[in-house]
């Protein structure tokens, strides 16, 4: 039995036949998570009762009482999505020791059908970052060198899903932060439609851009996971009033005559050839599936940085002005209010953090709103009509998910603009608002994973999760596990 | 490259924002953000004169719910964090003027 590479649904008809116990599917992935998250370092928070969990599960499939559909399947979550009777950090110091007294809609959701879930996954502090070196507690591996970046930031729940410490994760994306570390990972990581997910009970940084989305080592269990969660909530008013949808029954259709764009702007020098190769290679693989390549132009591209850079930085600092030492999380000792509230943000928050809110605070502050802020938001009017205009011609758009495969621990650390460039091909799609996955194409030389990234229009989920199914049908780099 | 904010311009944010830096930090962060504002002012290459801007992706305004009483957080569950309660209030340091 191989348990590495099964799908939800292969594990969730193991557990049905009783051909393996809830019990021994959980206490495989916290063996792995034993024997590898000392080096991964991936976990943030593993739950200690998870085991008396799959029991239970066990307990009631014997008395044949009735069970939710994936009663017993594990998975993992981002430490930014809140969870009752586990911590949620969002690997900050300001949120240290917060029990949340409420849960994501997100995770009830998955509960609802049974998941059982065996911890918290590391990011970057406040999901601000793109290589898991800006957690407070702890700096993840990518599984694949060990001297290297996961990706961010979702980086602990790409590096997780890699190594099967979990057979899947969720993570949110508000700049790239799922499909940058999944490519990075060598796993599949899908960013959905803006409002496709709710955002109740996802710790907020930039509340026009954040989605939450699953990673996972195959595109059926994306699939699955995005149905699962994937519906309006009244409790978020910029969810979308879309009607759910059954992404896994929309898998498997032809794609001849499929058309797809390549934009002429992300093939650029800096771009590392390894990674133009796989590229080149999936494309020609489309090509044989009978998809028909068009060359678009995404003319915009080079400005989505500093727009993003403006948006999110502008939405952040609104949005942490919450961590203020008053109602929950850290507090230093202050003699009076005004000092409480600085000591507190100031040794609360990590530099980049800070950096974000100063850059945010700076591009809202009155007589610089026009300049920056509403500036931003109209070339993001520009960049989204690209997108349009493109997806008048096209069904998907193929592009590389990163200029380079992992990039050393502290190499691009000590610059931030040097960072932020490297979110370059990911950060257009959050500003369009449109959906994007990312799966693995490659590896260099180096053995380190490559990702390509298919975009969609708002809502055409199914599109780009059809063709990623066709392509996992003729290749097996999704298949490939780190040796640890 | 020019300098886009001074010293004391990040100060002022630094109040703006309620954080606290040391002189050595607001050298670098002067010096870090002047960097990226330089970057971003190459939106200026592009006439946005008459482009309507974007503040959310979709189509969806005034969403209302009916006013009725729902759910709601305990006074317990809503304290259960805090750093410093009192009599079922959050207890902070007083407001010193100066």
């Amino acid at each position: 039995m191989d348990l590495l590479n099964m799908s939800i649904l292969e594990l969730k008809d193991l557990l049905e036949d009783k051909k393996i116990s809830a019990y021994e599917l959980n206490k495989f992935f916290i063996d792995r998570i034993k024997n590898f998250d000392n080096q991964v370092e991936s976990f943030l928070y593993v739950n200690e009762k998870a085991l008396e969990e799959a029991k239970v599960v066990d307990e009631k499939r014997e008395k044949g009482e009735p069970l939710p559909e994936f009663a017993g399947v594990p998975i993992a979550i981002k430490d930014n999505m809140v969870t009752k009777g586990m911590p949620t950090t969002c690997a900050s110091k300001i949120l240290e020791n917060f029990s949340s007294p409420y849960e994501a809609t997100v995770v009830n959701l998955l509960k609802e059908k049974g998941f059982i879930l065996l911890g918290k996954l590391n990011m970057d502090e406040f999901a601000m970052g793109s290589s898991c070196e800006n957690s407070a507690f702890k700096k993840t591996k990518n599984p694949w060198d060990l001297e290297r970046v996961p990706g961010g930031s979702s980086g602990g729940s790409a590096a997780a899903v890699a190594v099967r410490m979990v057979p899947a994760s969720l993570g949110s994306d508000t700049g790239g932060s799922i499909r940058q570390p999944a490519s990075l990972c060598g796993v599949c990581g899908f960013k959905p439609t803006y409002g496709r997910v709710s955002r109740y009970g996802l710790v907020a940084f930039a509340s026009s851009l954040d989605q939450i989305g699953p990673l996972t080592h195959n595109i059926e269990d994306a699939a699955l996971l995005l149905s699962i969660i994937g519906e309006h909530d009244p409790k978020d008013s910029t969810s979308a009033d879309y009607p759910k949808k059954d992404y896994l029954s929309l898998l498997g259709n032809d794609v001849k005559g499929l058309k797809i764009g390549i934009p002429k702007e992300f093939f650029i020098e800096g771009l590392q050839s390894e990674v133009k190769e796989s590229v080149e290679n999936a494309v020609k693989e489309f090509e044989k599936m009978g998809c028909e390549i068009v060359e678009i132009s995404l003319p915009h591209t080079e400005y989505g940085i500093a727009v993003y850079y403006i948006i999110a930085t502008a939405e952040a600092s609104s949005n942490l002005a919450r961590y203020d030492g008053v109602r929950y999380g850290f507090r230093a000792e202050a003699e009076g209010l005004r000092e409480m509230y600085e000591k507190t943000r100031s040794q609360g928050f990590g530099e980049e953090v800070k950096r974000r809110i100063m850059l945010g605070t700076y591009v809202l502050s009155a007589g610089y709103y026009d300049a920056y802020y509403l500036k931003a938001q109209k070339v993001r009017t520009l960049i989204k009509s690209d997108f349009l205009d493109a997806f008048e011609k096209v069904d998907v758009i193929l592009t590389p998910t990163s200029p380079t495969t992992a990039f050393k621990l502290g190499e691009k650390s000590d610059d931030p603009l040097q960072m932020y460039l490297s979110d370059i091909f990911t950060i257009s799609l959050n500003l369009f608002g449109g959906c994007g996955v990312s799966i693995p194409c490659g590896f260099d030389k180096q053995g380190l994973p490559i990702g390509l990234q298919l975009l969609g229009n708002y809502f055409e989920e199914d599109k780009i999760l059809n063709l990623a199914y066709n392509y996992q049908k003729v290749t097996d780099f999704h298949k490939k596990i780190p040796e640890l | 490259m020019s300098e886009i904010i001074s010293k004391q311009d990040v100060q002022h944010i630094a109040k703006l924002a309620r954080l606290h830096f040391e002189e050595s930090e607001i050298e670098k962060f002067t010096t870090e953000l002047n960097k990226i504002l330089d970057y971003i002012h190459k939106l200026n290459e592009l006439d946005t004169e008459n482009v309507e801007p974007t503040s959310h992706v979709l189509d969806i305004t005034n969403v209302f719910r009916e006013d009725i009483v729902g759910e709601s957080l305990s006074r317990e569950e809503a304290l259960k964090n805090a750093p410093d309660k009192e009599h079922g209030h959050f207890k902070v340091p007083r407001v010193i003027e100066g």
